[in-house]
């Protein structure tokens, strides 16, 4: 999809109404532990270094920030960790176990979800349809179960079907599982519109959906796998100052939910705002990493950002 | 034509029926195919008059009838792998010829494989796998040439597996030309057995001449298997193959395995054509490989494309358009390749998203469209 050039930016979003036990995620890990580690990754592309022995690690219910200047490898490392690229030299391992070179979508079954800098949503899908593909990553129908809904569940009271006939039918043979799950999907991916604040145009196409909806609509549908970690892509590239600030209490809402948040991000006020660490990357490579303080301060970030005095870009 | 066109699109058919209360639509569907079933007895002449090598004076609707089922079943398999998952698959009738070829095979006492396997166990000369046995043989067979096929050219993207596929198609029927001691070669396997049934008038029940009970086994077939793709078609499963279809690396991103649904899609078409090959097989009761050529090919995915490729209805219209009419204008014979690419043509011009297009298909080719208007004006 090609960059959206025109920005509705008056949108109104939607207040977070959803109800949190329903998408809150199941802890599977202490707090702090240590989630993903990129372990000395070198990434070449011929002759051009992308990524040169970038090393850093992310603890379980944190949010990190990893910024720098263009070009200087966040995305690629962000595509090194889900699959699309596989790193030339060093690991990464997620919970311990190594993810470098596995598929994008083994790597999305272990826990990892991301988001697009250039948004890629599914432009012919509703929203709905699109955070349903997501809360499918999770779902155990298979193609036959689904051709032939032979898999039965008992239900519980509150899924049984109210009308005489239908309720006699589900009590002597159950629901079919792809059934119970599809009904499931739908609401969780309701809930999950709700929490980013577009449950207002869940029928509509996405490729309909103004430009800040449509990144909402990304983070949801990321949030739908139940990632426990879910990197964010420049989040809020294009948005002015108050859906930036919209934003910051999204993220932070995210990691409330339980999940352990990556972000890439240009904007400094918003990086310092809402991460808890920060890892810098210029040309490829670490050149800074602490509390937001602490990078804020560093005589090398500060070069890189602004440039040094005599080589001003 | 266009004015035509648009009067058509004014009627708003599609939203209307959306829109109706479901007992409008139950009664509707069952109306629909009540009326399927009556066809064979309607017999309009105009409507109806059909010469065929079998009948050259008289018509033989039902037959025709028949045989629009059996590439009706064939388009809604094809559907599922052009229409659905987004592979261009130009060798489709490879599974049609497998399905055709195992019922022969295995069920006409006169097949080499149930010959040989006559004189291997000393059983009797009329033995034969029965028919009800053929079925899951058929289904298997075309099944597993769908996923030797699939598992290695899937990784393929666009033109590549259109050219793989359209090289299965010829070699399956080149295979069972030069094969004799198997298939029989190019003479074919007579004695194809047909379904079981009770005997009316001293003849079986499903014979050659009362060939609307060939036509109503087919219309039972392909409702059938219309229900399963729509079971399909609105599941994760759909959902998956919409997302690969529109963008396939966020799709893996969002742990959809692309590779696995696709070899899917490939494996359920497979064994629809292979379906659809056992009744064709069966209703002619005789088999030979040049029922099966590669044009075949190229009819089946102008049914779905001409239809409109991602829709239920559509592909139903393409594949009953592109069998009647030409069996229809049998007197016109050599002009029926003209006007086959001439018709072709305009739908591709005036309708590339096809006759009855799925609304999803009909926006994805506007975009492409918009798209390529833009890329046009930049340069």
């Amino acid at each position: 999809m090609s960059e959206q050039t025109t920005h509705d930016k008056g949108v109104e979003v939607l207040p977070d109404t959803s109800d949190h036990d329903a998408i809150m995620l199941e802890a599977s890990g202490a707090k702090g532990d240590v989630l993903l580690e990129v372990d000395h990754v070198t990434l070449r592309f011929g002759g051009v270094v992308a990524l040169d022995d970038v090393n850093f690690q992310i603890r379980r219910g944190e949010i990190l920030g990893l910024i720098g200047p263009n070009g200087a490898g966040k995305t690629t490392c962000f595509n090194a960790m889900t699959g699309v690229y596989t790193p030339t030299e060093g690991t990464i391992r997620f919970k311990g176990q190594e993810i470098s070179g596995q598929k994008s979508h083994k790597i999305n079954h272990l826990g990892i979800a991301r988001t697009f800098q250039n948004i890629r949503l599914f432009p012919e899908m509703s929203a709905l349809e699109n955070v349903m593909v997501g809360c499918d990553a999770r779902h155990k129908t298979s193609v036959l179960g689904a051709l032939f809904r032979a898999y039965r569940v008992r239900p519980s009271e509150e899924e049984m079907p109210q009308g005489g006939i239908r309720r006699s039918f589900a009590k002597v043979f159950g629901i079919s599982r792809h059934t119970l799950e599809e009904r499931a999907g739908r609401r969780r991916s309701m809930e999950l519109l709700r929490f980013v604040g577009i449950a207002d145009r869940a029928e509509e196409l996405a490729r309909n959906l103004p430009y800040g909806y449509q990144r909402r609509l990304e983070i949801a549908r990321a949030l739908a796998t139940e990632p426990e970690l879910i990197c964010l892509d420049e989040p809020a590239a294009g948005f002015n100052p108050a859906e930036k600030e919209d934003l910051m209490g999204l993220i932070r809402r995210i990691r409330d939910l339980g999940h352990t948040v990556l972000l890439i991000e240009h904007d400094m006020k918003l990086v310092l705002g809402v991460t808890d660490r920060i890892v810098v990357l210029e040309f490829g490579q670490k050149i800074a990493e602490g509390s937001p303080e602490q990078v804020a301060r560093d005589p090398k970030v500060i070069a890189a950002y602004l440039g040094e005095p005599d080589d001003a870009a | 034509m266009s004015q035509l066109l648009d009067s058509y699109r004014g009627l708003q058919l599609g939203n209307r029926w959306d829109r109706a209360p479901k007992w409008v639509r139950s009664v509707g569907l069952l109306l629909v195919v009540a009326f399927a079933f009556y066809l064979p007895f309607l017999n309009i002449l105009p409507f109806a008059y059909i010469r065929t090598d079998l009948n050259p004076t008289g018509s033989d609707w039902a037959s025709v009838l028949f045989l629009i089922v059996v590439y009706m079943i064939v388009a809604v398999g094809l559907n599922v792998v052009i229409g659905f998952a987004g592979l261009l698959d130009l060798g489709y009738v490879g599974f049609y010829a497998l399905g055709a070829y195992s019922v022969a095979l295995f069920g006409s006492p006169s097949s080499p494989v149930v010959e040989s396997l006559q004189s291997r166990f000393g059983l009797a000369d009329d033995w034969a796998v029965p028919f009800a046995m053929c079925i899951p043989i058929a289904i298997a067979m075309s099944l597993t040439a769908g996923v030797i096929l699939g598992a290695p050219t899937l990784r393929l993207r666009g033109d590549y597996l259109a050219i793989v596929t359209l090289g299965f198609g010829e070699i399956i029927r080149i295979t069972a030309r030069n094969l004799d001691p198997i298939t029989g070669g190019a003479a074919g396997i007579t004695q194809v057995p047909v379904p079981p049934g009770p005997e009316i008038d001293g003849r079986s029940f499903f014979n050659t001449i009362d060939a609307e009970r060939w036509y109503w086994l087919a219309l039972v077939i392909l409702i059938i298997i219309i229900w399963l793709a729509r079971r399909l078609e609105h599941s994760r499963v759909g959902r998956a193959w919409l997302a690969i279809r529109e963008d396939e690396d966020a799709a893996a991103v969002m742990g959809v395995a692309g590779f696995k649904f696709k070899l899917w899609a490939f494996a359920i078409g497979a064994s629809v054509g292979g379906l659809a090959g056992l009744l064709f097989g069966s209703k002619q009761q005789y088999v030979e490989p040049n029922a099966f050529m590669l044009n075949l090919s190229f009819l089946f995915v102008a049914m779905v494309v001409i239809g409109g490729s991602g829709n239920i209805v559509g592909v139903l219209v393409g594949a009953f358009l592109l069998t009647y009419l030409p069996e229809r204008f049998r007197e016109l014979q050599e002009w029926r390749p003209f006007a086959f690419g001439v018709a072709l043509v305009l739908v591709m011009v005036l309708r590339p998203q096809g006759l009855v297009p799925s609304r999803r298909r009909a926006r994805e080719f506007e975009d492409r469209r918009h798209e390529a208007e833009e890329a046009a004006a930049d340069v």
